[in-house]
């Protein structure tokens, strides 16, 4: 007994992810959570899309299924696992087996290395955000193979739709993520790959990179947040599904479980891109304007934040709870809503404690600002047409590319002028 | 692009045979259940890549005869009948064909009649030209138009519940007038329902018109010039964004219409963009009609003095209404009885959907989406 609690301490003050320290037990725990942590973060962004979108549009969205349909998503999940699986009879059974699979494994193993804090990653990687640009591109070969293996002309062309999108736009994108490395190596250091290193260099060059060579670190960013849109097949860039021209594209034959798998996908590609715009550009999980705001007293500020979000949360519920309708039919409703108001006021209550709060700062920040990218990819959605194909690729290649190269260079001649000043003309200056 | 002897040139469906091998041709078959064809017309695309080499429509799916059950009712039974034509625009529907049998009659319905017909086809215009910018728009990717064109249309449709008792397929006209006397209120309602309606074709145009993206996928996409419009006999809006000046209620007024003041609107290109330009141009233009007609609401009988059991003269009628998405046309032929010898009715849609493998030619398959939004057709007008 003593010896696990040796154990756990040993790990609650090291400085290192459970990955790099060679801890595998950690590790395991690590994805256990993290696995847990992205269906919850699903789950509760399947609910917010539809809710968002629904009032967006000047209605309700689900309203039956618990308060405010906050059990929608659950029930869908039921409902997915309990559907007949069909498949095609002229399929490729093997492949279409394989791609849903394919597609899903590329989603969530790019969150090994994803930083929730400076120790709260399942594994450092020295290789980093290659790695992730490297496995979340597979699941591109899912894609095709899903499309290939259906067997109908719908899925071929929403795969090869797909594919041609995704590969295009990755170009742009890593345009864009090697100026973003490009700065990590200013200050006579070597660059780095690695994705707490990245968010490191941002603190100790006391900036965030979308702030960095204004306006080129902002160029950057812009790039790879229209690019990340592009590469998650989300609105406007939703040729591969879209639903007006290819009835669902790739996925049209699937259903049941195996559908639900490529759904999960889908959100779990669009926290990973939204985690590598948030770790490259806006900090990861440092607290917001590392520059300005920094400082005891602001610490005091931001350690306050999770428990204060979780308690507006709580009182969102308990305002809506007083508005149900006073019917005996919705009273269960009523109960259930106060009791999630009342869980979250609890977990609200708990972060306010030091040590918890100091030890989920991290994790917070890092959260709240993929969350905000969560937002605008439904803010999208509700509000711009879709793209056309030709229109897609002139984007990808004849805007971004363009744009990601002059970003690259501009990054790269203006840290030369800065290496320059700080090794030939300052040490000179001095000497005279 | 639109060089009639390339494009009017029929689709040649006997090469499918010799094609179809050949690996850079694919033919897809859209419809009759896709989210996209309105209803159930189905299109078999012939593609290279995504590009369009020709298209066929095939249309019968909603075929319900209504052409035949005109033979075997009377003129009184068959007026609900040519509501469910047009469902979206049930009211134009129903005006043609009580102008039709009033012509055949020689009878005019009495001025208060006129201008309540007025009223409520040019709400009807505009509700037909909400529900096409929403599903249009849907069609292109936009989502959010649609619940705000519905939110609006619900407006009209209220009205014309409390004025007739019905939502959609109305039956709000006789020939000779009208069964209804307006309830209380009516002027009021729609005078708010104006003051209501102008600001939101801002919100629509806020939303559509300067959109990079809507403006792109819009632009250039199903070009049709004014000839070869013309010799599809293409009418309404889809003629009118071509540059014709062509407007029945101009052209041939009828009902009361030359006692209002009101412009056609016109495009140039004939592209999608301007199809949606006019239209949404149109309903201001038909808040104008609207606006004059129930400030100069005459008060009289709303009944001609038409024959208890209709036996017309032997003859034949062709008369012609600007129904919301172009010229609707009913021909009857009477040989005296009580039950019209022949009913032919002479649908926009039906016309206009001929202008689709025109249009479409050498575009993507989005496009094709584009298109079919803009032509702005029901199946069950063009099947009947």
């Amino acid at each position: 007994m003593g010896q696990i609690v040796q154990y756990v301490e040993s790990y609650l003050s090291s400085d290192k992810t459970p990955g790099a320290a060679g801890n595998m037990f950690w590790a395991l725990v690590y994805i256990m959570l993290v696995f847990a942590g992205l269906s919850v973060a699903v789950i509760a962004m399947n609910w917010l899309e539809r809710k968002i979108l629904a009032h967006m549009q000047v209605r309700l969205g689900p309203m039956r299924v618990g308060p405010h349909g906050l059990l929608q998503p659950i029930a869908d999940a039921i409902k997915l696992l309990l559907k007949e699986d069909i498949m095609p009879a002229e399929a490729d059974g093997f492949v279409f087996w394989m791609a849903p699979l394919i597609v899903v494994l590329a989603a969530f193993t790019v969150f090994v290395v994803v930083p929730f804090g400076p120790t709260h990653a399942i594994t450092d990687m020295n290789i980093g955000i290659l790695f992730m640009l490297g496995v979340s591109s597979l699941s591109v070969l899912g894609i095709v193979m899903a499309g290939w293996a259906s067997n109908s002309h719908y899925p071929l062309i929403g795969a090869l739709r797909s594919s041609a999108q995704m590969v295009s736009y990755e170009v742009a994108m890593g345009l864009a993520v090697v100026s973003a490395i490009l700065m990590t190596s200013l200050g006579s250091k070597d660059g780095t790959l690695s994705m707490i290193e990245i968010v490191r260099r941002q603190q100790e060059q006391g900036v965030w990179f979308i702030f960095k060579f204004f306006p080129l670190g902002l160029i950057a960013f812009f790039i790879f947040a229209v690019a990340m849109v592009a590469e998650t097949n989300r609105a406007p860039f939703d040729l591969a599904e879209a639903e007006s021209e290819l009835t669902a594209g790739f996925h049209t034959e699937y259903s049941g479980f195996r559908w639900s798998l490529f759904f999960l996908a889908e959100y779990f590609a669009m926290i990973a891109v939204s985690s590598i715009a948030v770790t490259l550009w806006l900090g990861g999980w440092l607290q917001p304007f590392p520059n300005l705001l920094s400082g005891t007293p602001w610490d005091q500020i931001f350690s306050f934040f999770p428990g204060i979000t979780f308690l507006f949360l709580a009182a969102m519920c308990f305002y809506n709870t007083v508005r149900m309708p006073k019917h005996p039919l919705f009273r269960i409703q009523t109960i259930g809503l106060a009791g999630f108001g009342v869980i979250l006021g609890l977990i609200g209550l708990v972060l306010f404690i030091p040590a918890v709060s100091t030890r989920i700062q991290d994790i917070f920040w890092f959260s709240a600002k993929v969350a905000g990218f969560m937002y605008l990819y439904i803010w999208y959605r509700g509000t711009f047409p879709r793209y056309r194909f030709d229109q897609l690729m002139q984007m990808g290649w004849k805007v971004l590319l363009p744009m990601g190269l002059g970003v690259l260079i501009g990054t790269g001649a203006i840290g030369l002028r800065f290496e320059i000043w700080h090794q030939l003309v300052v040490p000179l200056w001095h000497w005279l | 692009m639109t060089d009639p002897n390339t494009t009017l040139s029929p689709l040649e469906l006997e090469s499918h045979d010799k094609t179809f091998l050949d690996a850079n041709e694919l033919v897809i078959n859209m419809g009759p259940q896709h989210p996209a064809t309105h209803g159930v017309l189905r299109v078999i695309l012939r593609l290279d890549g995504e590009k369009v080499l020709g298209l066929e429509c095939v249309i019968g799916y909603l075929h319900r005869g209504v052409e035949k059950i005109g033979e075997h009712r009377t003129y009184t039974m068959f007026n609900p009948y040519v509501d469910r034509m047009d469902y979206v625009a049930a009211v134009s529907n129903g005006l043609g064909y009580c102008e039709t049998v009033e012509k055949l009659l020689n009878v005019e319905a009495p001025p208060r009649a006129q201008h309540v017909r007025v009223i409520l086809t040019e709400l009807n215009r505009i509700a037909s030209h909400q529900l096409w910018l929403g599903t249009h728009a849907l069609d292109i990717g936009a989502i959010t138009p649609l619940f705000y064109t519905f939110r609006d249309r619900e407006e009209i449709l209220k009205i014309y519940e409390k004025y007739c008792g019905a939502r959609l397929t109305t039956h709000a006209f006789r020939i000779g007038g009208l069964q209804y006397e307006t309830y209380t209120g009516f002027e009021k309602e729609v005078k708010n329902f104006l003051t209501f309606f102008r600001p939101k074709i801002d919100e629509y145009e806020e939303l559509l018109t300067t959109n990079r993206i809507w403006v792109e996928r819009t632009k250039n996409v199903g070009t049709i010039s004014a000839h070869d419009c013309i010799a599809l006999g293409v009418t309404g809006p889809v003629l009118r964004a071509s540059g014709v000046k062509w407007d029945l209620r101009k052209a041939q007024p009828y009902a009361n219409y030359k006692n209002f003041d009101f412009e056609i609107p016109t495009g140039q290109n004939g592209d999608t963009y301007d199809r949606y330009l006019v239209r949404m141009a149109e309903m201001r233009q038909s808040v104008r009609i609207i606006q004059q007609a129930v400030d100069a609401l005459p008060e009289g009988p709303i009944m001609a003095k038409v024959p208890k059991v209709m036996k017309p003269a032997a003859g034949e009628v062709y008369h012609s209404i600007e129904a919301p998405k172009g010229e609707l046309g009913y021909f009857i032929v009477s040989d005296g009885s009580t039950q019209p010898y022949r009913v032919r009715v002479r649908p926009p849609s039906f016309v206009n959907l001929q202008a689709l493998d025109v249009m479409c030619r050498g575009q993507l398959v989005a496009d094709v989406i584009a298109v079919i939004g803009t032509l702005d057709i029901v199946l069950g007008e063009v099947d009947r």
